[in-house]
């Protein structure tokens, strides 16, 4: 299945992003209310982030993105402010499996040269980010298969539901 | 070619010949969630086609993170776990039983098991010779339907310890110094495997204080072999029938070793905002402390009541200073009543809490005031963990945080004993 191509602005982050700065445990009484919920993404790292996003932005990041806690509300909220996908040096493990579930790409690349505000594209089936402002291409590290596999049905549920079991 | 603990019980859960890099399908012995992930767990679950649970009585349901409930939302999240337990008939574990990780261990992980939790401490379970392992609500709903997840076949770093802790030194030392080398993403998709003498000689609940952290370093599993040790722990469990020794081959290929020699090893403190943030904690200078928290998955068991009343015994917490003190479950809570843990913590000054995570994650029971300082037994410093990103966490061991709770600022164990 081709994937679409996103376009959106850059929001620079540094290194060791924890799902704590994603969206903070004391918030863990919204998390049966998602829209609350995704009201503080990225809070304590960037307390304007969810008023200046909008749909199709990116987080742009450093290494080990999403350290810390298991909890599926961080790639989720990231979602739902309107982000279409993750770009980083690395990312911790458990985010990583939990953005590709919640159908979020989590890109890993080299990071340094986009700066905040540049303007993105990027294809996921041509494995390219193109930075329009400044004329640059990057290339990602290609989602393992059983994983694009996944994110390609926009999730593990979806997946799931669709055929019925785990075949990878 | 031989095989690590990780390729050894992924080859027979799997029934293939696994090895590091290979993505295998395994059963699922045991799954869990908590009250935190356990709501958007559910609604996961009820949003698939097939509603029924594979195993019932091998899928838990843990009310630790926020118990007994701080406000009506999360009221009403303890309500939707309880409802989905009796539809289901799997287990609950309800508020004041305690931490998730700790019941585990006592009465449900069993060597060689494959466990799943939507919680990253997961990993605790490993200190049992479990490959055990935190996932996101997706996951782990799955997992609870079907019975079964994939898994990448992790490399494994080994970390060879050698020789002996001295005195005031231990597990939590041990793996705070490790993290410090490594970094916070030194093991990141990796699995980590203690060998060595100390690791050895390593009673179960020091064990599990490393397997606990091993996520801190980005590990996927923290593992140590299923021996003597392991049998015993499962005996006084009432649970010997479960044991079987697991170990890896002599032969078996690691990525890469570590040598850590534990007589070199000192008490050791991870600073603000980053677990591998650490120093030795002789080397601080005066840091004050407002706040000291024993407790949590890693540090709230039966001997860590035991360290902390021992070090209070007859002695005053600094005046000004808050000492809360958590039993990681109702059954260390109970002994260490029995033993006198309790009287001498509370005679001291000291604060106990219900079993459960308490102030760890910032919900209640401990939240920092702005520039406020904790030193806390638990697992993670990050910025905002303890409720207030103007607050800053020190990480250190049962013993460091006690002799600190005496002095009211950052102090070498040793200087107590």
């Amino acid at each position: 299945m081709a994937q679409p191509i996103h376009k959106g602005r850059a929001f620079k982050f540094g290194d060791g992003i924890s799902t704590d700065l994603i969206i903070a445990g004391k918030y863990a009484h919204l998390r049966s209310n998602l829209p609350e919920l995704a009201k503080h993404a990225m809070e304590d790292a960037n307390p304007d982030f969810v008023k200046l996003v909008k749909t199709g932005d990116f987080i742009v990041a450093g290494s080990n993105f999403g350290l810390g806690s298991s909890r599926e509300h961080a790639p989720l909220v990231i979602k739902m402010a309107g982000v279409s996908a993750i770009l980083a040096k690395s990312f911790a493990r458990i985010f990583f499996r939990n953005a590709i579930n919640q159908g979020l790409p989590a890109l890993i690349c080299q990071t340094d040269k986009i700066a905040e505000g540049d303007i993105l594209e990027i294809s996921l089936d041509e494995g390219l980010i193109r930075n329009i402002t400044r004329n640059e291409s990057y290339s990602f590290t290609r989602i393992p298969p059983a994983m694009l596999n996944i994110l390609n049905e926009g999730g593990l549920i979806p997946y799931i539901n669709r055929h019925g079991d785990l075949k990878l | 070619m031989g095989k690590t603990i990780s390729e050894k019980i992924l080859s027979v859960k799997s029934g293939s010949d696994a090895r590091a890099g290979d993505i295998v399908i395994c059963p699922v012995d045991l799954v869990f969630v908590q009250d935190t992930t356990g709501p958007l767990t559910i609604r996961q679950f009820k949003s698939g086609k097939k509603q029924t649970l594979a195993a019932p009585h091998r899928t838990a349901l843990f009310i630790d993170h926020a118990s007994p409930s701080p406000n009506r939302q999360l009221s009403n999240d303890h309500i939707f776990i309880r409802e989905f337990a009796a539809e289901t008939g799997c287990l609950l574990f309800d508020a004041g039983s305690g931490v998730c990780h700790q019941i585990v261990a006592e009465r449900l992980a069993r060597p060689g098991d494959i466990i799943v939790g939507a919680d990253s401490h997961t990993v605790t379970a490993g200190a049992l010779g479990a490959f055990a392992t935190g996932m996101g609500s997706s996951d782990v709903a799955v997992a609870m339907s079907l019975g079964k997840t994939w898994l990448r076949v992790p490399e494994t770093i080994g970390i060879e310890v050698t020789g002996k802790f001295s005195r005031g030194v231990g597990a939590k030392d041990l793996v705070l110094y490790l993290i410090g080398m490594i970094g916070a993403d030194g093991a990141t998709y990796k699995a980590l495997e203690f060998t060595g003498s100390a690791a050895d000689d390593m009673p179960v609940w020091q064990r599990l204080t490393v397997s606990n952290m091993a996520v801190e370093a980005g590990a996927k599993v923290g593992l140590f072999r299923s021996d003597k040790v392991t049998e015993k722990y499962l005996k006084l469990q009432g649970r010997r029938k479960e044991y079987i020794p697991i170990a890896a081959d002599a032969d078996a290929v690691y990525e890469r070793m570590i040598t850590v020699a534990a007589d070199q090893l000192e008490p050791m403190v991870a600073m603000p905002h980053a677990v591998d943030n650490t120093a030795t904690a002789g080397s601080l200078g005066e840091i004050r402390v407002h706040q000291v928290f024993i407790g949590t998955c890693t540090n709230g068991r039966l001997e860590d009541m035991a360290q902390a009343a021992s070090i209070l015994k007859n002695k005053k917490v600094r005046s000004g200073i808050r000492l809360i003190v958590c039993p990681a479950s109702s059954k260390i809570y109970a002994e260490s009543i029995k033993a006198g843990h309790i009287q001498a913590i509370i005679e001291a000054g000291g604060i106990i809490l219900p079993p459960g995570c308490a102030g760890c994650l910032g919900l209640h029971q401990g939240v920092l005031g702005d520039g406020e300082v904790c030193l806390s037994t638990a697992n993670r410093n990050f910025k905002g963990r303890m409720g207030n990103p103007e607050g800053l966490i020190y990480l250190a061991s049962t013993a460091t945080a006690a002799a600190s709770a005496l002095t009211g600022r950052i102090t070498d164990p040793r200087e107590a004993l």
